[in-house]
């Protein structure tokens, strides 16, 4: 997030786009219920009903997958009635011209058309948005999961640039990341292109930095993708996997081709707190620890590092992660000797410059905001207050692309993927809390009640949802949440995986696959 | 409202912004008044009366909860009829509820017994009311309608925080207490399971399910499920995590959290756990010892490597974890196996 959470009450106009924060964001959400409560106005974007609709003043219930022209529309609704923020964009901005000749191509009535919402929704939302004194947007996987995930995203930042919504206390455009530690695992290098505090491995100097501090020499080729390392297995070039707290099986897109990749590897090893469906795939199974179990750090989406305390002791021979990784690295022969996860963290932040002034002591109480170069550093809570990482915010041009894979004749139904409130990722936690399980027990396919009574079922009948990966079957939900022709199901449940269904079309830059449209065929199951 | 208004509390003298309540005030010179429907995070209905002071020049005590201060003003927060009307307050209070707090008989806190305690009420002038029996609302939350005062925090957090409004007053005269529809228990309305409603009840009415008892420890840490960063006190029995708590003094959730953070720790000690390292031998996965699974990793590892060079290993690292262990992850990747190939499930 550019701003932190504490910022959201006091945001005046709040845009929510392919996110659906009262369920995979809790207290996000109640964040945003307290600024309408304030007297804030709320926009929502999404095909489905989600629970903000109740409390937006707009509800743009956009056809999946056409994000980027309700977007690009919006932009023009902003520029054609001279409601952007000349002062800013000409301070602090650069490009405009050419995204401008992008956004003329798309007046509110051809976006509305796309979209299937209405011209004048969409000039409101607009407007709305670009009249805030402290605009708001907030986004998550319905904008990234998709093959134009980065141009979602682009355009978005092109939104904010435009009115000056951003870098500034409750004004900006923030992604909500998913996971408890999606953020850190990115700060702290788990990426296959930066070391920690994304030095580019590419950059001779970085490397140089980390070969001083680790004493090896270090390989200058960006490593690949998850997505490239599972192809990379499906034709023989990577041998061994070293998989840890996930299950790719139960939450990549098209998990058949994900089960083939796997098995053809020379050695799989899978470190985890249950047998996952990917564990159960492995040669070796490392029995780890979960939060409660370990001491540590966490960063939440407003880049936060916060304290995490072990509280219990791990079950049986189970051992902490960190422990184990220290092991695997010493029988490797490279010398590590940490004795606590404080002495690896002062390690990473000495060699990180956007975490370098947060120490534990700093955070007993509470958490510091990166970036804190240093140890008189407060923390920072909103971003790109001055200036852009860049300099100057550059528009870019973003074209609307069609969805990978649209419903057809043989294929007819839109298929969109997601998490709900009670569960979380591939339920192998939460499945395991008898209070949750017994409150969503089972997956559910969520379908129009017009279109079920079209394809002569009843509420909760089984259906089976095909498309041309996979089948799956599960529970007919009726609900008007959804829009007539699109089916929505989510992705926690081991015995109708979801995931099965979904499409392996990758977004060109962040590999992340289209997981939020599909084309799908539905079938009522005879008993 | 932001100008200064200067007034007395007790005798000391104090400015502050215009708007201020006479609670808040006061708490600013570390003078306590005690409260009972008041909750820093909730509009506010003064509606038990406990926080009455004395004004000078008004007719009637006043609810520091509920009422601003004004230049000049002249507050008695101790003086003898505030403290008589909140010891008839309380007793009032008292005589509908038991003499056996359920709360207290678990091992919970109960701010109406503990008020009652300070106030020195041993027998009440109304008597006690009787105890009613526990109602499961649903698998996280329980309630006891005879320790509910009608402070209707619960309801107010339920429908100013989470948005949802399933609890209100319900029942008639004597019976009239906070709960879900009438002929409904919480588990058959829209109620998200978050708890908010049983952090603001002073008394334990409504309370979590689980085991009577206090906890050993209370181990302050950060939620493992979503990217919010929940901070909570994971509440500790003889080696097992019994229960989540929250306190307000965190700029991230406050005491506010859903359904998973606050009651999504039964997992941990599931007996589904992995308690052993696993070997494959031929179909199977085999229990083995920590040597030799650790042995056959570094083996395999180093064979792959020196047969198909690094690049023919990947790591996928886990949002689950550490930033302490992702450290390592991408260490053991780039400094001990010689690739970049580390990446993990960043789905935003
Ligand atoms: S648990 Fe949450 S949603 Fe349910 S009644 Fe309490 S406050 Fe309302
Ligand atoms: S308590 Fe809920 S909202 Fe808070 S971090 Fe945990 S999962 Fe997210
Ligand atoms: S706390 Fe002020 S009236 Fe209840």
């Amino acid at each position: 997030m550019t701003n932190s959470i504490g910022e959201i009450p006091g945001a005046d106009v709040l845009f929510v786009i392919g996110a659906n924060p009262t369920e995979a964001h809790p207290i996000i959400g109640i964040k945003i219920k307290q600024a309408v409560r304030n007297g804030a106005t709320l926009i929502v974007a999404d095909p489905r009903k989600i629970w903000l609709t109740k409390i937006a003043k707009i509800h743009l219930p956009i056809r999946p997958g056409t994000d980027l022209a309700l977007i690009n529309g919006m932009a023009n609704v902003i520029l054609s009635e001279g409601l952007a923020n000349e002062e800013f964009i000409k301070s602090r901005t650069e490009g405009l011209e050419e995204y401008a000749g992008v956004v003329a191509q798309w007046p509110p009535e051809r976006a509305a058309e796309l979209c299937d919402v209405s011209a004048e929704d969409i000039r409101g939302a607009a407007r709305e948005y670009a009249r805030a004194n402290r605009g708001a947007i907030f986004y998550t996987l319905g904008i990234t999961e998709h093959t134009c995930g980065t141009d979602n995203v682009l355009g978005l930042a092109n939104l904010a640039l435009l009115t000056g919504h951003v870098g500034k206390e409750s004004s900006g455009v923030n992604p909500l990341r998913g996971q408890n530690n999606v953020q850190g695992a990115c700060d702290v290098g788990a990426l296959p292109d930066v070391f920690p505090g994304y030095q580019k491995v590419a950059v001779e100097e970085n490397r140089r930095k980390f070969e001083e501090a680790w004493k090896v020499k270090l390989s200058d080729a960006p490593g690949m993708t998850l997505t490239d390392m599972f192809e990379a297995a499906l034709e023989g070039h990577l041998r061994a996997m070293y998989v840890i707290g996930e299950d790719p099986v139960m939450s990549e897109a098209h998990a058949g081709l994900i089960r083939e990749a796997l098995s053809r590897l020379g050695f799989l090893v899978v470190q985890d707190i249950f047998l996952s469906e990917t564990a159960k795939l492995a040669d070796v199974v490392l029995p780890a620890s979960c939060f409660a179990e370990k001491d540590g750090t966490f960063t939440n989406t407003e880049r936060r590092v916060q304290r995490v305390r072990k509280a219990v002791e791990p079950p049986g021979e189970a051992r902490e992660d960190w422990r184990i990784l220290i092991e695997v690295i010493n029988r490797l022969g490279y010398p590590a000797d940490y004795s606590s996860p404080e002495q690896i963290w002062d390690e990473l932040a000495r060699l990180s410059p956007i975490l370098a002034g947060i120490n534990y002591g700093r955070i007993e109480q509470v958490g510091l905001q990166w970036p804190c170069p240093n140890t008189d550093h407060p923390g920072t809570r909103f971003l790109h207050a001055e200036r852009f990482s860049r300099g100057l915010g550059k528009f870019t041009a973003v074209e609307y692309s069609p969805p990978a894979e649209p419903p057809d004749a043989e294929y007819p139904w839109l298929l969109t993927t997601g998490r709900t409130l009670y569960h979380y990722n591939a339920g192998t936690m939460t499945r395991r809390v008898s209070g949750i399980a017994a409150k969503s027990p089972d997956c559910f396919v969520e379908i129009n009640p017009a279109d079920l009574e079209k394809i002569g079922a009843a509420d909760g009948r089984m259906l089976r949802v095909t498309t041309r990966r996979g089948s799956v079957e599960a529970r007919a939900l009726a609900t008007r949440k959804v829009r007539r022709g699109g089916i929505w199901m989510p992705f926690h449940f081991a015995e109708a995986p979801a995931n099965d269904l979904t499409l392996d079309a990758y977004d060109s830059v962040t590999r992340t696959a289209e997981y939020k449209v599909c084309a799908a065929r539905v079938e009522v199951v005879e008993p | 409202m932001s100008n200064t208004v200067t007034l007395l509390i007790n005798g000391e003298q104090i400015g502050v912004a215009g708007g201020t309540t006479i609670l808040q005030a006061a708490r600013l010179l570390d003078i306590d008044i005690p409260t009972l429907c008041h909750d820093d995070e909730l509009e506010d209905r003064a509606q038990c009366r406990l926080c009455v002071v004395e004004i000078d020049g008004r007719p009637r005590l006043e609810p520091a909860c509920a009422t601003q201060v004004a230049e000049g003003m002249t507050v008695s927060t101790d003086s003898e009829t505030t403290l008589a009307a909140r010891r008839m307050t309380l007793e009032l209070l008292l005589s509908e509820h038991p003499q056996s707090c359920p709360t207290r008989a678990r091992g919970g806190e109960c701010n109406l017994c503990d008020y009652a305690d300070d106030y020195g009420i041993r027998a009440p002038a109304f008597g006690y009311g009787s105890e009613t029996e526990d109602i499961r609302e649903n698998s996280f939350i329980s309630r006891n309608a005879a320790a509910c005062i009608l402070c209707s925090k619960c309801a107010r957090a339920c429908e100013q925080v989470q948005g949802v409004g399933e609890l209100g007053f319900m029942g008639r005269g004597i019976g009239v207490t906070a709960r879900p529809a009438v002929g409904k228990t919480l588990e058959q309305t829209e109620c998200e399971m978050c708890g908010n409603c049983v952090v603001v009840c002073p008394t334990g009415a409504l309370r979590a399910t689980g085991p009577p008892g206090r906890a050993d420890a209370k181990v302050r840490t950060t939620c493992g499920y979503c990217g919010v960063g929940c901070q909570f006190d994971l509440n500790v029995r003889a080696g097992r995590v019994v229960g989540v708590t929250t306190e307000p003094d965190n700029p991230v959730n406050g005491k506010w959290l859903c359904v998973k953070g606050r009651f999504g720790y039964e997992f941990i000690h599931h007996p589904e756990r992995l308690t052993a390292p696993l070997i494959r031998r031929g179909d199977r996965l085999e229990p083995a010892s920590w040597d030799e699974a650790l042995g056959a990793v570094a083996s395999r590892l180093a064979e792959i490597k020196a047969a198909n060079g690094p690049d023919a290993i990947g790591f996928m690292s886990s949002s689950r974890c550490t930033n302490e262990e992702n450290y390592l992850v991408q260490k053991l990747a780039r400094a001990v196996i010689g690739t970049n190939n580390v990446d993990q499930c960043a789905r935003t």
